[in-house]
């Protein structure tokens, strides 16, 4: 049974099956936020040394269960549910067998219940990276086995839709964009999906008694898979990124060709860059280090900053064509701001490429790790670009999602629309103040920075505990606003009444403005042209600030490196 | 491109790099090597851990485990050694304070890094990979002296 219907908003043909994978994952993954969202708390909390809640064995057990729960559950059922969305649904087509995507979502379910269960009851206090030979319970391995086959299982999926779509002719032309940027983060999810079963298998053998494993060439593989995952939420969100555009501003694509051939960078150079957790670790030579970290890495960086310009650039386009064309940056100034989907946006976009990207670029040099690796500046920078960056970004999805496939109000409107800049200044704030306290040498992942028991005590300097204050209080914000958006999701979609087609396209409270009247998508010749002789200004000024904040950091971590003693 | 650059330039002329004399190991001979190193050079013991002052120009050999840094270093400013690392259990992290340099400790590798102590001081060894329950208490010490 196929049933269609067509989106009042969009046009698009919506399939019932595709609609229904799709609404299970996000949920499903809101409720991961949530339980990581209130570990997150406790961490903060814990950190702030004035505060410091939890005991040692609970701080260690709930930032296990944060990460796993944030970084790879959340994220990946997320992620899921834009493959739904970027292939059945934006490719108009029908979803081919539902039956093997339910079978992928109950393995993920179940692999994620399963780790989760272990790391709570305590047995698997080994913190998500579980470096060898730390051992959990075998169970914890086997259930993020389970996760990974699922999520194979309907990344596989989405490829069937895309050859399904193109064999019964659902688009002309090539694929959207989006579809695009969606599909180089399916490859890169099926080569990090191998990379997952190459060490994870081993590893539940290992755990078992079976076999033996070589710490190093864990941390290895470990990584590879590890790193390459972020580059899955790279690619997935910048795809979002230009779908929230183009919803909200009708923000236009500058060059196609030049944003797809960005999308495959990504996938032709990215798995490399796991060498860059191996930077200071005794099992790979420099020759290899530096390869990988300069030409590979800074090949995939490279893509990030041509979307980096082309995302904001098509914004501000779009929004030129909308007649903001005064001065360089009405086009800003007049932006949705109220819209939490343009807010979310632009905010990712900000703190992606301010706050993840200098830092990363910088601490990922080889050299320059020597003062960056595992201090609190490694959570300030991936909080900068997987929260900031990603997580906000879905968070703004979420805000279009809802009217389009859920066909729901979004519930609390006017919390929705402050939730972003909650969230973001939380992420924002704790970010920074996480990289300077690191600058101190505030190591990451550790109870007791006073030191209390050691038996060589050390005395970090005073301003190391503002730093650690501040990074609570952001910590704090960030929590609000990712409870409020646990909270504004689980209303609208349980207890919000389903919108009729009439209903959504007459607006009212809870419908962002670009379902209400979604911005045009095609434009005259004329406007073309006279938004093409504008060119984008403002955006060239966004970047050129960019560049000095980028060298201003790049070189201070030279300075501070070279005053060190020498070693080599 | 720039960056590209500085890299391989850093290594050539830069002071600090993380390349060192990279071997492999095992837990046992590891640990049997920083005993006998212990045993040359012990000048007394701190906190139930023996102290070492080993001469310029020494191989010196720091064992990590659950949970302590082991032995206690003394060493010249100006004067350059080999350090060795490695643990004897599982992964841990090297982390000098104050100076904040961060090199990665793992069983069966034995990470040989040439240092030299530009500044005298009383500096602590911070653990930073999480190694259990125990991790924050894992704190380890060296002497530079003029
Ligand atoms: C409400 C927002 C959040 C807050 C306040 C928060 C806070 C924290 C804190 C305090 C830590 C501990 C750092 C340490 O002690 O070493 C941490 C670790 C971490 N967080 Fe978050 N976080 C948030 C959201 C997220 C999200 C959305 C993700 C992923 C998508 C994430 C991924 C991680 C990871 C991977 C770690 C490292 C865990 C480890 O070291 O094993 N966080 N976070
Ligand atoms: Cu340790």
């Amino acid at each position: 049974m196929i049933s269609f219907r067509t989106c009042p908003v969009t046009g698009l043909k919506i399939e019932s099956q595709a609609a229904s994978l799709l609404r299970w994952h996000a949920v499903t993954a809101v409720v991961h936020f949530l339980i990581g969202v209130c570990a997150a708390l406790l961490l903060a909390l814990t950190r702030w040394q004035a505060v410091h809640l939890l005991p040692a064995d609970w701080y260690y057990r709930i930032l296990t269960a944060h990460g796993l729960n944030m970084l790879i559950f959340f994220i990946i059922f997320f992620e899921m549910a834009v493959l739904y969305f970027a292939g059945p649904i934006l490719l108009n087509c029908r979803q081919p067998a539902p039956k093997l995507g339910w079978l992928g979502y109950w393995l993920m379910l179940i692999g994620a219940c399963t780790t989760n269960y272990f790391v709570f009851a305590g047995k698997a206090d080994v913190l998500f990276t579980s470096y060898v030979p730390l051992k959990a319970h075998p169970a914890y391995y086997l259930g993020i086995i389970l996760f990974a086959v699922g999520a194979l299982i309907s990344t596989l999926l989405f490829f069937a839709t895309l050859v399904v779509a193109r064999r019964e002719k659902t688009y002309t032309g090539s694929i959207p964009l989006v579809s695009f940027g969606a599909l180089t983060a399916a490859i890169i999810a099926v080569i990090t999906l191998v990379h997952g079963a190459l060490i994870y298998v081993p590893t539940f053998f290992w755990s078992l008694g079976w076999m033996q494993l070589d710490p190093e060439v864990y941390r290895m593989v470990f990584w590879a898979l590890g790193h390459s995952s972020q580059q899955i939420n790279v690619a997935a969100h910048v795809s979002c990124w230009y779908l929230l555009a183009a919803l909200t501003v009708g923000g236009v694509v500058l060059n196609e060709r030049v944003s797809r051939t960005a999308f495959f960078l990504y996938v032709l150079f990215i798995s490399m860059a796991s060498a860059h957790h191996l930077l200071v670790d005794p099992g790979v030579g420099p020759a290899w280090k530096v390869w990988n970290t300069s030409y590979a890495m800074y090949l995939a960086v490279l893509a990030s900053m041509v979307h980096g310009f082309t995302v904001p650039a098509g914004i501000e386009t779009g929004q030129r064509l909308r007649g903001f064309t005064q001065g360089r940056f009405q086009w800003l100034t007049r932006a949705p701001w109220g819209d939490p989907g343009f807010s979310a946006l632009w905010l990712s976009l900000v703190i992606f490429g301010f706050g993840g990207g200098i830092t990363g670029v910088v601490i990922g040099t080889e050299q320059i790790n020597i003062i960056a690796h595992n201090t609190m500046r490694l959570p300030g920078h991936f909080h900068m670009t997987v929260v900031g960056g990603t997580a906000l970004c879905f968070m703004g999805v979420t805000y279009y999602l809802l009217p389009l496939i859920f066909r729901k109000r979004v519930a609390f409107y006017k919390l929705a629309q402050i939730q972003p800049y909650l969230f973001g200044a939380g992420i924002t704030l704790m970010g920074i103040a996480m990289t300077y306290a690191g600058t101190f040498g505030v190591p990451r992942r550790h109870w007791d920075v006073s030191f209390t028991h050691a038996p060589f005590p050390v005395q970090f300097p005073p301003v190391v505990d503002l730093f650690l204050a501040a990074m609570g209080v952001g910590g704090i914000l960030a929590f609000l606003g990712g409870i409020s958006y646990c909270l504004i999701a689980v209303a609208s979609v349980f207890f919000g009444k389903t919108l009729s087609d009439e209903e959504i396209r007459s607006g009212g409270p809870g419908l962002p403005p670009g379902v209400v009247r979604l911005p045009r998508q095609t434009h005259s010749q004329e406007q073309a042209d006279e938004a093409h002789r504008q060119g984008n200004p403002g955006t060239v000024v966004l970047v050129v600030i960019f560049f000095v904040c980028f060298v201003l950091y790049y070189f201070t971590n030279w300075k501070v490196l070279s005053m060190l003693w020498k070693v080599g | 491109m720039i960056m590209f650059a500085i890299m391989p330039l850093w290594h050539w002329k830069g002071g600090q790099n993380p390349s060192g004399i990279r071997g492999r190991t095992t837990p046992q001979e590891f640990r049997q090597r920083t005993e006998r190193f212990i045993q040359e050079y012990q000048v007394g013991t701190e906190k139930g851990i023996p102290v070492v002052q080993p001469p310029p120009g020494a191989d010196l050999y720091l064992e990590a485990s659950m949970w302590s840094w082991r032995p206690v270093l003394k060493l010249k400013k100006g004067a350059s050694y080999t350090l060795h690392l490695s643990s004897f259990d599982i992964n841990h992290g090297f982390s000098l304070y104050p100076m904040n340099l961060n090199f990665q400790v793992v069983p069966g590798y034995d990470y040989g890094l040439k240092v030299m102590p530009n500044r005298s001081g009383d500096l602590r060894i911070i653990c930073n990979e999480f190694c259990g329950v125990g991790h924050h208490i894992m704190t380890g010490k060296i002497l530079v002296e003029e």
